[in-house]
């Protein structure tokens, strides 16, 4: 059952532009290569944590939004724990509300991003 | 015969008129709430960042379930803190 799951994570601030771009992309790749189809991938960058996770109070947000089978999950939160660059990230799944609430924000992000 | 010192007041003692509360996501018809914007959520946690109860914020008991639950999201990938003082 092909379902719309969202997830976010945090990497460490210590790393540079350069690894943050791999880290991201190899992610991106676990998931191309599961057969999950990304719909919307979002890069917040450098942002301040509410409260320091291990000692640190910044790091790079990232979200990714996209379909796939439930089996798919696992593998990706295996790998996430495995990652120390990943200080925390979290998943779930979207029920019809929320796949609809997140087309409307695709929509609004892509046309802020023509006029920018 | 005690009573005749108790004292009466004139008018009845007007306690304060409650405003009718009503649940915003009902009116405004928002049907997801998503745990990513931060400020939405902000409005419904007082300053210790602690969540409002229901009577305070007039919401119904379904919305006030899906709001809990983006706050502790929003609280696990540190976007609202747990604990905090004077946030606003």
């Amino acid at each position: 059952m092909v379902r719309h799951y969202e997830t976010v994570f945090i990497l460490t601030p210590v790393l540079s532009e350069i690894q943050v771009k791999e880290a991201v992309k190899k992610f991106k790749d676990i998931l191309t290569n599961e057969g999950a189809k990304i719909e919307n991938e979002e890069n917040w960058g450098l942002k301040k944590l509410a409260y320091p996770i291990q000692k640190k109070s910044t790091g790079f947000y990232t979200l990714f939004q996209f379909e796939a089978e439930g089996s798919v999950i696992e593998k990706l939160e295996t790998e996430f724990r495995r990652d120390e660059r990943i200080i925390r990230f979290l998943s779930f799944r979207l029920d019809k509300y929320a796949v609809e609430y997140s087309v409307k924000r695709i929509n609004r992000l892509t046309e802020t991003k023509k006029e920018a | 015969m005690a009573q005749e010192g108790a004292v009466r007041y004139l008018s009845p003692v007007a306690v304060d008129l409650q405003k009718k509360k009503y649940c915003r996501f009902k009116k405004s018809r928002i049907k997801y709430i998503d745990f990513k914007d931060a400020t939405f959520l902000k409005k419904f946690l007082n300053e210790q960042g602690k969540i409002l109860p229901r009577r305070v914020t007039g919401t119904s008991l379904k919305y006030q379930r899906k709001v809990a639950q983006a706050v502790k999201r929003a609280r696990h990938i540190a976007l609202l803190p747990y604990v905090t003082d004077l946030m606003k």
